[in-house]
């Protein structure tokens, strides 16, 4: 590169040094030019060897969709032409105020009247083991580029630390280029700072779909490697090859200079409105900047700062008052916007629309009539105009029934009714894109007696699919109806137009296998559920994949999580298990010592024939089950929707009426089903006799034995509806006996929905149908017991040992205590 | 960083994302920190305004959490009851600095005396 001579002689004009030869730097040199071309004399100092370029096109260069000429801003010519001094490839290493001078690294020494700081940002490197390793790279400048465009030369892993917009893009470009990518992303969700859970999960789909192996919640323990990067090992052991590690865990203003020469610096170089730095001779710009707060990481507010600046360059003052920003992710294909505040909070209102079979998800928040934040996947194209109203705070209340299907819509025929809208519509205009069904065969279905949603679709299956055409069959059934519409089954929540036996089967039948996953192709109207469906879909999830489906511990209720009861003091009752009510010695000592030892206040004898200890603290409760556990004894899950106990009466060992061993029969029974999560709780019991003192009738699977062999009885219930069971059928001998049982439980816990006893289920789709699958249906009955016991061969796994060895002692425990006194002291 | 204004209590990342952690308060009632799926974190009394029940044991959806004794919803940002319930219950500032979450004392004592 020629350098213009730096001493000019007779030139007099003000002097203005630009130390960053990048974006913002050159960027507030064209805006000053543009007002003012000849007031300043103009150096600009760059650290990298070359003009002005695009650092935002680097992720297009790495993917092979651009050469570096393609993304040159300014080239050779534009600084000659504009009398540009450019000093590139010899970075300025300190700032003297009180002469006014910088001195770059190679020790040339230049004086300013004026000085523009725009050093932009440094990548953050985590400080693992290893990070200096040969082969380890930041994505930050055109040099980073070569060095992964060599490394994909030569094929291989390549692992990228960081989920976020940079590092998706660069994990793009190398897997273009062929190398097997990796991404290891701290946190549970991709691009977390833009994207909510919903978008971030079907973005990690379409990345997984396009080859790349994507980690989330993983965190980097070590880089490794002997004399040159050789893999990545996570701190869960995990190692994980690479020949190329490139960290995107973010970017940190570049502030050392501007700290050294002693300037205000906070988390950037504090600037004021007209980027003026707490020296009046000094400016800057960028993403090296802190104004009011705030530090950006992205283009747009660069330029809105370049203008304020050169403003008050050429004493016309105007002001920057911050940027609301917007992010697009650039990989070719899949299109990912959002912008503004997305958290939600009081007075937001989201409005959601997913569309499952185009893989759409289209989230806007408005607060008080005005749109405060969007996230679009799939169908970005309405990006802008959100962003546009959101920037301009439109009031956007006469457009809120129609916002979310976009602009084209929106203004469509200026009609802000939705009913108007679907009432415009075209006769062959198709409104179930699944089933391919216009809007005509709809509404002739209706007329021909269809008068509810379930029955348009179970005739002309619109909205039997999918469900996304559900509000448009709704719709045309009020349009054609009025008031005549038939109410359809009820909806699982407020979060679905779906009811709990179309969500089950829609899981089966496409394999879902997360409850993300379901709220996307289920098209749920809230961001991640609530209190109701949460639950209901990771039991379901649960029964559908046993051994594969990973429980979701936030989508379970209190007692589920602690696996204990909690009481209305906050302080849990702890209930071993005591197969079919037995115990013994040791089992007793060691209740009273937990007893004695925790300060229980209270023990009950529950109705389950078990012993209830009362009063213990959350943060005792680990060492409480360690107790138990080294008696033998495990949970005995009195706090789940589970199976709960299995009582006996003492049966044809001891009493004079006993037929049977009923004792021994609970006994087997319940150490086949302890452990099994069920849509609400189960109990069984096993009575010797027909006097029936284990009160087997009121249970949900009740045994009464006579002579002959097993009267197996279903469906009874001691609560608020006491419900006498119904006979099943009587079968002669123990082990027929239990295999029923196990197809019985199996049944209900595939079909019955959620929070629904057996008596309620039973009611509902008659005892006749249960005969039928379990008495009448051998093969089916051995199935179904086949099915319950591979599930039972994942969860007969004592929760209370797993956390008595320190699983999950974030739960137990505090995470701070706060001692007002001693903090005073 | 801790101040005579605001107790450090520990990393973000220490609180499970739509769960919950608490802080003991000697002699007054606990603090609930939660998190919500966005990552942002707030902080009220661990008491729901209805029957006391404990609500850093409740599920954490939106920007509310569900009382694990009643599921009344309360707004993680007001303290407020939602829907149909009328109670508060009290909030404590909180914010983010470096991934340490911190707490106001002024506030905590406030809330939990």
């Amino acid at each position: 590169m020629e350098h213009r001579p730096l001493n000019r002689g007779a030139d007099t004009r003000e002097h203005l040094i630009v130390i960053g030869n990048g974006m913002a730097g050159c960027r507030a040199v064209e805006e000053l030019l543009a007002r003012d071309a000849d007031r300043y004399r103009v150096t600009i100092f760059g650290a990298e060897p070359r003009v002005n370029y695009n650092r935002i096109m680097l992720s297009p260069v790495l993917a092979g969709e651009k050469s570096f000429d393609d993304i040159v801003i300014n080239d050779a010519n534009w600084y000659a032409a504009n009398g540009i001094a450019l000093v590139a490839g010899d970075p300025v290493a300190a700032i003297d105020r009180a002469a006014k001078t910088v001195t770059t690294r190679g020790g040339t020494t230049d004086a300013y009247d004026r000085l523009l700081i725009a050093t932009g940002s440094d990548p953050f490197i985590i400080p693992v083991p290893g990070k200096d390793l040969p082969g380890v790279i930041a994505f930050r400048d055109m040099d980073d580029v070569d060095t992964m465009l060599a490394a994909a030369d030569a094929g291989g892993d390549a692992v990228v630390i960081g989920g976020g917009l940079l590092g998706l893009e660069a994990a793009h470009g190398l897997s273009l280029r062929g190398m097997k990518v990796t991404v290891i992303h701290l946190m549970p969700t991709l691009m977390e700072r833009q994207l909510d859970e919903a978008a971030g999960w079907l973005l990690k789909q379409a990345l997984e779909g396009r080859g790349q192996t994507i980690l989330t919640g993983a965190d980097t323990a070590a880089i490794v490697g002997d004399g040159k990067v050789e893999g990545v090992k996570l701190k869960d052991g995990t190692l994980i090859p690479a020949s190329l590690v490139v960290m995107a865990v973010g970017i940190r203003p570049s502030v050392a200079l501007a700290r050294d020469a002693g300037l205000a610096v906070g988390r950037g170089i504090q600037v004021d409105d007209h980027m003026v730095t707490s020296d009046p001779a000094v400016l800057a710009v960028g993403e090296c900047v802190e104004h009011d707060g705030q530090v950006y990481g992205l283009v747009a507010p660069l330029w809105d700062m370049c203008r304020s600046l050169a403003d008050g360059l050429v004493e016309q003052p105007t002001g920057y008052r911050g940027s609301v920003t917007s992010t697009k992710l650039k990989v070719s294909g899949i299109d990912v916007f959002s912008a503004g505040d997305f958290s939600g909070g009081d007075g937001c209102e989201d409005i959601v629309l997913r569309d499952a079979s185009r893989g759409i998800y289209k989230r806007v928040i408005v607060k008080d009539d005005r749109i405060v934040g969007a996230v679009l996947y799939g169908d970005t194209a309405d990006g802008s105009w959100y962003f546009d109203l959101l920037k301009k705070q439109e009031d956007v209340s006469d457009l809120r029934d129609l916002l979310i299907f976009g602009q084209a819509f929106a203004a469509g025929g200026g009609a802000a009714d939705p009913k108007a809208a679907v009432a415009a519509l075209s006769d062959d205009a198709e409104i179930c894109g699944c089933n391919g069904v216009t809007k005509g065969q709809v509404v002739s279905c209706i007329a021909k007696g269809a008068r509810s949603l379930d029955a348009v679709r179970s005739t002309c299956k619109a909205s039997a699919s999918c469900g996304s055409c559900t509000g448009l069959v709704e719709t045309l059934l009020a349009l054609t109806l009025g008031d005549e519409v038939q109410a359809g089954p009820k909806t699982m929540c407020k979060c679905t137009s779906f009811g709990h036996d179309d969500v089950r089967r829609e899981i089966v039948a496409q394999s879902m296998q997360s409850i993300p996953e379901v709220m996307q192709q289920l098209h749920w109207t809230t961001p991640d559920g609530c209190s109701s469906c949460r639950p209901a879909l990771n039991y379901y999830l649960l029964c559908a994949l046993p051994g594969d489906y990973v429980d979701d511990q936030q989508s379970r209720f209190v007692n589920e999580r602690l696996h204990a009861n909690i009481q209305k003091d906050g302080t849990y009752s702890v209930v071993p298990r005591m197969s079919g009510g037995l115990t013994n010695p040791t089992e007793l000592r060691a209740i009273a010592d937990v007893v004695e030892k925790y300060d229980a206040p209270m023990v009950k004898v529950t109705g389950g024939q078990r012993l209830d200890i009362f009063g213990i603290k959350k943060e005792d409760l680990p060492a409480v089950w360690a107790d138990l556990n080294a008696a033998g004894m495990v949970s005995g899950h009195a706090y789940g929707k589970a199976l709960r106990t299995v009582k006996t009466c003492v049966g044809s060992e001891w009493c004079r009426f006993g037929t049977q061993d009923s004792t021994g029969l609970g006994v087997k029974i319940e150490r086949m089903s302890w452990g099994s999560w069920m849509p609400h709780k189960f109990k069984i019991a096993v009575s010797g006799c027909p006097r029936n003192c284990a009160e087997a009738t009121i249970k949900d699977f009740g045994i009464v034995c006579v002579d002959s062999g097993y009267e197996l009885r279903v469906g009874g219930n001691g609560g608020i509806h006491v419900r006498a069971t119904d006979l099943l059928c009587k079968v002669a001998t123990e082990q027929e006996a239990m295999d029923y049982c196990a197809a019985f439980i199996q049944l209900y816990r595939e079909e019955a929905r959620y929070l629904e006893r057996t008596a309620p289920w039973i009611e509902r789709v008659g005892v006749e149908q249960i005969k039928a699958r379990i008495v009448d249906d051998a093969a089916g009955r051995e199935a179904l017991r086949a099915r319950f016991l591979y599930a039972q061969s994942f969860s007969q796994d004592d929760p209370w040992a797993q956390r008595a060895e320190g699983a999950e002692a974030e739960h137990h425990a505090p995470m701070a205590r706060f001692t007002p006194q001693e903090e005073m002291a | 960083m801790t101040t005579a204004e605001w107790l450090d209590i520990g990393w973000v990342d220490e609180i499970p994302v739509r769960g919950s952690r608490t802080v003991q308060v000697a002699g007054g009632d606990d603090i609930a920190v939660f998190r919500t799926a966005e990552g942002k974190v707030f902080a009220l009394l661990d008491r729901c305004p209805h029957k006391h029940g404990r609500l850093s044991q409740g599920i954490v959806h939106g920007g509310a959490v569900a009382c694990p004794l009643h599921n009344w919803r309360i707004s993680l940002s007001t303290g407020e009851a939602l829907g149909e319930d009328k109670g508060c219950t009290p909030t404590v500032p909180v914010k983010i600095d470096g991934g340490r979450v911190l707490i106001c004392r002024a506030g905590t004592l406030k809330a939990a005396a």
